[in-house]
């Protein structure tokens, strides 16, 4: 027997007024994986998820989750999902225990089952200590991970996790991550939408980069990494004086075009192949030209690579291209118009 | 480590169920926030005050020989307090929406119209609370409840389903304005002039032509008229069966304008 996919998504559209927040994304999840959907803010990837899980109703396209349709079989949808949101949706002015028993209740457990579960996970997420707290008076991790637990409850087939990290400290961070992993290998499916490569890499089965509403590359972690290239050489001017003078040198060199990202006195250069060779003709090509460094090195691809290589623009800074309506945050995130270092960037040709 | 979903309860049974587990939780928020309990019960009680003997002297002048001003004010002083106390109806809603708690909830299997009732449910048993304080106050200044028991019931239930009416009316304000602060001021702004061009603080008769005829018919006149009958005597029937008819139109209006709202909110 075929198992029906956790989620498949074919050519959604989902507008705000002008705003189109998702423009025909695809999307395929495998029953029983993690799945990353990286993007910069207002990429659509919180406008996918809400439409998921049912609290967004989609313009055209189709979204179905474990084969159900989750505009004309909301219902069904919502008894295998949970929703952890960028906001912890927790009440606050109900203890820690108070929530997740309210919350347990809901899910149709009795008086007795809700007080045993909101216990248990109380202390596996490490909130036993604050439980008789409100949790107004929690700090964002403690949030974070009551809401997450409040997902738990009982258990989902498919859980969506949207940026669960977003503005934790490192500790919460793994703690999150930790719990991610569990849940996984328990067999429950993830979709969680991270702006952190490095959160993406750390967890999910496989990824897809979301841009403008679009689905514009899928795959494994290292799949994506490799469509970068295995390495980007760094360089960092001690001034913007220099650039097209950097610029020149090491568009001589064996690498690709030199790229701009958000800040100004950074150039990154794909490696080809021969990434030492690269680094000591780049640095004799820069003494040569005498251009002043603070920086110059070989790294792994960032996110900030895939997304140049991938859009042409830095991941931070989502600029309009064919319409401005593309610029307004679908996240309900107002975002900063595009700033002007952005019209510096050179598209890859290769 | 987890827990299987149980079995699906009848659509009936899980709305009651999540309409009182709410219900339970809106009035928990309640008496967790003292600054809201106080306030929100020194306001009608200066309201009493304020009427009684800053313009119960004038306004006394007008009323019928026999009936003092503090008998005839505290019925109106209940509609007042429980019309203002529904427009938390709507903070409190826009809160839940603004937090991200709806969320939660409407991406849970449980009944789509719980989030709603649970508020307005605990918004009654608040209104019922309101009015036996005001009735309590009232008691220290002179008013009574001259015709029985039975009646007196009678009042405190009808103005505490005149507040449940105007809940609805708030929830679904709330459900499109969103924002807190913006859904008080909305709210405000309709139960004034209702409130205040009413026969809650005044003899109607006394205002100019054109306004008394609008106030006559008005939702809070009518209630006020049969509450106060209730309570002190007079003819009760056909102030009575207006209110009714008032609560009834507006729940059939706004109790479904307002869950369809919730299904479309995002």
């Amino acid at each position: 027997m075929n198992q029906p996919a956790a989620v498949r998504v074919q050519g959604l559209v989902k507008r705000f007024g002008k705003t189109v927040a998702l423009d025909g994304a695809d999307l395929e999840v495998a029953t029983g994986t993690v799945y990353g959907l990286l993007g910069p803010n207002g990429a659509g990837k919180t406008t996918l998820v809400r439409v998921l899980a049912t609290l967004l109703r989609p313009d055209a396209g189709t979204a179905e989750v474990f084969g159900h349709d989750v505009a004309t079989q909301a219902s069904a949808v919502r008894q295998r999902i949970a929703l952890t949101g960028q906001f912890a949706a927790v009440d606050e002015l109900l203890t820690g225990r108070e929530n997740l028993q309210m919350f347990g209740r809901l899910l149709g457990l009795d008086v007795r089952a809700a007080a045993r579960r909101a216990d248990e996970l109380l202390a596996r997420f490490e909130l036993s200590e604050a439980a008789g707290r409100h949790a107004r008076t929690y700090s964002g991790g403690m949030r974070r991970r009551l809401d997450l637990a409040s997902s738990l409850l009982v258990r989902p087939q498919l859980l969506f996790l949207d940026e669960p990290t977003t503005g934790l400290d490192p500790h919460s961070r793994v703690t999150i991550w930790d719990i991610v992993r569990d849940l996984a290998e328990a067999g429950v499916t993830v979709l969680l939408t991270t702006q952190y490569l490095e959160e993406a890499d750390a967890l999910a089965d496989r990824i897809a980069v979301i841009d403008h509403g679009r689905v514009i590359a899928e795959g494994t972690s290292d799949e994506l990494k490799d469509h970068v290239g295995g390495q980007v050489l760094e360089v960092r001017l001690r001034s913007t004086a220099d650039r097209p003078a950097a610029e020149a040198a090491l568009l001589r060199l064996d690498g690709t075009a030199p790229q701009f990202g958000r800040d100004p006195l950074r150039l990154s250069v794909q490696v080809a192949h021969d990434g030492l060779g690269l680094l000591t003709n780049a640095a004799a090509a820069l003494r040569d030209a005498g251009v002043a460094l603070t920086d110059l090195g070989l790294r792994r691809p960032t996110l900030d690579d895939v997304f140049l290589q991938l859009t042409g623009a830095p991941p931070e800074d989502p600029q309009p291209r064919e319409t401005s309506a593309h610029a307004a945050g679908p996240d309900g995130s107002a975002e900063a118009p595009a700033e002007h270092d952005a019209r510096h960037v050179r598209h890859n040709p290769g | 480590m987890t827990t299987l979903a149980p079995p699906a309860l009848p659509a009936w049974r899980r709305i009651v169920r999540d309409g009182l587990l709410l219900t339970v939780r809106n009035l928990r928020h309640f008496v967790r926030e003292p600054h809201l309990v106080v306030f929100s019960t020194v306001q009608p009680i200066m309201f009493v005050l304020l009427f009684s003997f800053v313009f119960g002297g004038a306004i006394g002048q007008a009323l019928p020989p026999g009936l003092d001003y503090t008998s005839f004010l505290l019925p109106g002083i209940f509609v007042q307090a429980v019309a203002f106390r529904s427009t938390q109806t709507a903070v409190g809603l826009a809160n839940d929406l603004d937090k991200g708690v709806i969320d939660r909830f409407k991406s849970m299997p449980m009944a789509r119209s719980a989030v709603l009732l649970g508020r307005t449910a605990a918004d009654l048993i608040r209104s019922v609370f309101v009015v036996l304080l005001m009735a309590g106050v009232g008691y220290l200044i002179g008013f009574r409840f001259v015709t029985g028991p039975l009646q007196a019931t009678a009042a405190v239930l009808l103005v505490a389903l005149f507040g449940f009416a105007l809940s609805w009316v708030f929830a679904f304000v709330a459900l499109y304005v969103r924002n807190p602060e913006a859904a008080q001021s909305a709210a405000f702004v309709a139960v004034f002039p209702l409130v205040f061009a009413s026969s809650a603080f005044v003899p109607v008769e006394t205002m100019p032509g054109w306004l008394a005829t609008i106030t006559a018919v008005s939702p809070v006149t009518v209630t006020v008229d049969a509450v106060r009958a209730l309570a002190i005597g007079g003819p009760v029937l056909s102030p009575l069966l207006q209110s009714l008819a008032w609560i009834v139109a507006v729940v059939a209006v706004f109790m479904p304008l307002s869950v369809w709202r919730y299904r479309r909110v995002d």
